[in-house]
């Protein structure tokens, strides 16, 4: 499986009365985005901001972040199964609106919407503190039950990408870069004196607000799978969860998964990139025995060498985590894992909820639970009145001005589980 | 905090649905609970039949305060 | 400009006192250095001076722990005003070591005063203290006491000056298990990457979370009867009365709470609520029964099954909640069950 990304870099958005890209500039045409996504009547109302880089500007509670791609040549639809027809993606041209976002805001759902600062402290915790954020801020019917109220909101944020998707189709790509992957024994035919190397890519599958989708499959309800990596880049997997805001892996996230990006730079130099396992977080202990033996069965049926994990959440999927490093490594196969920590507020209890002794390399993608002071913003996109009851808030953590004082894992992707980030914690 | 109350000399029950993670914190007496959502009982089975699960892993984990435990122990099944 | 006052505590052994038969003498203060503290008023500089040492008896310090002999202690160190305070270097003197720590987290967290003590690895004070303060890595006699004493004055004039102390490593000083942030030079992705192929290639590798070693503790005893026992119920699946009156977190909690169930047959919706951030709430804020089975406790009781249900229940919120405040929850209402004559608890967890 072959795929063509082009990279179109915007450098500014603008509203105008044209949805297009001009000079590095986007131009988004609001009522028409606005109508976009009213065609949807369990929302009643939406509203169109934009935000920037540096700005005094502070968005609140988000529920996903997307980047604008489009399909240009080959089969399927960016986001299959969702946006369009179920088709097999990841063949092909795709394009990408590079330093774009779409980010979707509303009243929360659950506890586990976040913040994202476009300047000051916080805003060095965030990637979507660097992008240009054209924020789709939702108000749903008031009689919504909360599932479907969820699924409102994700659906909002995937159709105002897509819509913003098609001033992309005439574009010159300002840069493409190019990913194959072949069917498993010609990869390894490819390289064969280079070590077999995949990614398990434990999905986030634990109910409302901790659910993620394959090809529009709930991935509660899937069998640990195999993928091409490229499948990833053209919206295979679409976030429909907010766990915790620092753990959330955004639609954003999934067609840039840091670990897919890693591997393929190094594919084909120091190691062969042959696949990747696609296995979930679910809420039964059958189901994360049954998952973890499967996942390490394909591990071994792929004949790897070693492997990287990566986990969305904390908590219980520490245990989802543990039980695939433990069981692939019993494979005879060398595991390296990536996770973040919640070792208290005073850094001094154990980082996560479960333990093993084959977790022996472990990558670090932060302490959560560090608290770091929120100043006040000229401006909120959204609304500050949960704050106090979402994740990394607490009852009295707010003031007047509108600062507050949080745990980082507020901040939307702040200690994200998948290696994104720089940020580490060391032990001190 | 299920250490700690054994500690002091108060025997505990822990009835859980992650068993592993109570076997790494160090539970003595555990019996595995339906699922997450639902630790005790399982509503998809009708009320009737939820409070027969409830009762029957109740009774369990109040039995296993009854028989000494040399070491941590999962009680999978009645006994 | 004055130099800056530094009071240094010794045992017996190292003010050239004597051994163990000396082991049980009082405390006594020495104006100016003495043994050791040569070494490190050296190695503080000419901008430090030891005003005082202070010496106690290893035993003596043991013996009168409740006598108030830290009191006492911090009472003589106070009165010299110092910026700063060092204890030891206790090398592998065991209750030489427990000394050090004991007073240097006193003087640091109670006088308020920058403190530091230095130990070898296995001297059971490192474990004790070194979470609670920067004990300097020594090896295990006093043929290292130079070595030593430099990272400690260098340790400790950081800290009297309020500059960055940076880690174990770079310091010297016994790693204190606490995790702190900082941002790496590349990605998390990219490093992992590097490192399995370290791993594939048998190389020699690292960790950035070492896996701690979990304590255990024995089961008690069983109770005898349980149609005579009384039954305290306990959730960390954060089920609350309605509102969330003690406002305990969604995640990370950091209390806890009891609330009554006196009179109920069962956990009704109308009463209850859950608050747990981590996973699906809709069951049990439909039937709170399935978190906290109050209905199956009540019939039980009323069987004579069990002897008596406590009429509250104690909760939390189980999801990211450091094991160090899980372990206090316990430790703050344990007394409450031992006076209410608890005989045994059942602990739900989602």
């Amino acid at each position: 499986m072959k795929l063509e990304l082009g990279k179109i870099h915007v450098r500014d958005v603008k509203l105008g009365p044209e949805t297009k890209i001009e000079d590095h500039v986007l131009y988004v045409n609001q009522e028409e985005l606005v109508a976009e996504v009213l065609t949807d009547d369990r929302l009643v109302n939406c509203r169109i901001e934009l935000a920037k880089p540096g700005e005094s500007v502070r968005i609140t509670p988000v529920k996903d972040v997307i980047e604008p791609r489009l399909k240009v040549d080959g089969p399927g639809t960016v986001f299959p199964g969702i946006m369009g027809k179920v088709q097999e993606v990841g063949t092909g041209t795709t394009y990408c609106m590079d330093g774009v976002c779409v980010v979707t805001v509303g009243k929360i759902v659950g506890f586990q919407e976040g913040v994202i600062d476009m300047s000051g402290p916080a805003a060095e915790y965030c990637p979507f503190s660097k992008t240009l954020n054209v924020c789709v801020v939702i108000e749903p019917r008031d009689d919504l039950e909360t599932h479907v109220y969820e699924t409102a909101g994700r659906m909002a944020g995937l159709k105002a990408a897509t819509y913003l998707a098609k001033a992309l189709k005439d574009q010159t790509p300002d840069e493409t870069i190019t990913y194959e992957t072949k069917p498993l024994l010609e990869q390894v035919a490819q390289y064969p004196d280079l070590p077999k190397v995949g990614y398990i890519h434990m999905l986030q599958s634990q109910g409302l607000l901790h659910d993620t989708y394959y090809y529009g499959v709930d991935a509660k309800d899937f069998v640990p799978t195999i993928m091409y990596p490229t499948e990833i880049f053209d919206g295979a997997i679409v976030s429909g969860n907010c766990v915790a805001p620092c753990d959330k892996v955004t639609t954003y996230h999934h067609l840039h998964n840091p670990v897919i990006e890693d591997l393929f730079k190094e594919h084909g130099k120091s190691l062969n990139f042959v696949g990747v396992v696609l296995t979930n977080e679910n809420v039964f202990l059958m189901d994360k025995e049954r998952h973890s033996d499967m996942t390490a069965k394909l591990c071994e049926f792929m004949g790897l060498d070693g492997v990287i994990i990566t986990e969305e959440g904390y908590g219980n999927p520490d245990t989802d985590l543990m039980m695939n490093c433990k069981k692939v490594t019993q494979k005879g196969i060398k595991v390296v894992i990536i996770t973040d920590e919640f070792p208290g507020r005073d850094g001094k209890s154990y980082s996560l909820a479960d333990l093993a002794d084959e977790a022996d390399t472990m990558i670090s993608c932060g302490n959560g639970n560090v608290v770091i002071h929120f100043p006040a913003m000229d401006k909120v996109i959204g609304t500050l009145e949960s704050i106090e009851m979402q994740i990394g808030g607490w009852v009295g953590c707010k003031n007047d001005d509108g600062s507050f004082d949080a745990e980082i894992q507020i901040i939307i992707a702040s200690t994200i589980a998948n290696g994104f980030n720089k940020l580490c914690a060391r032990g001190y | 905090m299920v250490k700690e109350i054994d500690r002091a000399g108060i025997p505990v029950a822990h009835i859980c649905t992650v068993v592993p993670i109570s076997l790494t914190i160090g539970a003595n007496r555990i019996v595995p609970a339906i699922g997450i959502p639902y630790p005790l009982g399982d509503p998809t089975q009708g009320e009737k039949k939820s409070k027969e699960i409830r009762e029957q892993l109740v009774k369990r984990a109040l039995k296993t305060l009854t028989i000494p435990v040399e070491e941590q122990t999962v009680f999978e099944e009645d006994f | 400009m004055s130099k800056k006052k530094i009071v240094h505590y010794i045992n017996q052994f190292f003010a050239g006192i004597g051994g163990e038969e000396k082991a049980d003498i009082a405390p006594e203060v020495k104006e100016g250095v003495v043994g050791p503290g040569v070494a490190l008023e050296a190695a503080l500089g000419d901008d430090y001076e030891i005003v005082a040492t202070v010496i106690c008896g290893d035993n003596y310090f043991s013996s009168n722990l409740e006598n108030g002999v830290v009191e006492e202690l911090l009472k003589t160190i106070k009165s010299y005003e110092p910026d700063g305070f060092i204890a030891g270097p206790a090398f592998n003197a065991g209750r030489y070591g427990v000394s050090c720590g004991t007073i240097a987290v006193a003087v640091q967290d109670e006088l308020g005063i920058p403190a530091i003590t230095g130990m070898f690895e296995e001297n059971p004070g490192t474990d004790m203290f070194r979470k609670s303060i920067e004990i300097i890595k020594t090896k295990g006699s006093s043929a290292d006491m130079r070595r030593s004493t430099k990272l400690m004055a260098n340790l400790l004039k950081k800290k009297i000056n309020g500059e960055e102390v940076l880690g174990p490593e770079e310091e010297g000083y016994h790693e204190r298990g606490i995790r702190v942030n900082y941002f790496n030079e590349r990605r998390g992705s990219e490093r992992a990457v590097e490192l399995l192929l370290k791993k594939i290639r048998g190389e020699e590798v690292y960790t950035d979370y070492p896996m701690p070693k979990v304590d255990r503790v024995p089961a008690a005893p069983p109770i005898k009867d349980l149609s005579k026992a009384k039954i305290a119920l306990i959730t960390s699946g954060g089920v609350v009365p309605q509102g969330n009156p003690d406002h305990i977190e969604s995640s990370s909690a950091t209390k806890w709470g009891k609330y009554s169930i006196a009179g109920m047959d069962h956990a009704d919706k109308k009463d209850f609520m859950t608050i747990h951030g981590g996973y699906d709430r809709e069951f049990i804020t439909e039937d709170p029964d399935l978190c906290i089975p109050v209905d199956v406790l009540r019939e039980l009781e009323k069987e004579g099954y069990i002897g008596e249900l406590v009429d509250y229940f104690i909760t939390t919120t189980g999801t990211g909640t450091a094991t160090n405040n899980a372990k206090r929850f316990a430790e703050e209402y344990l007394p409450m069950l031992i006076e209410d004559g608890v005989d045994a608890v059942l602990l739900t967890s989602t």
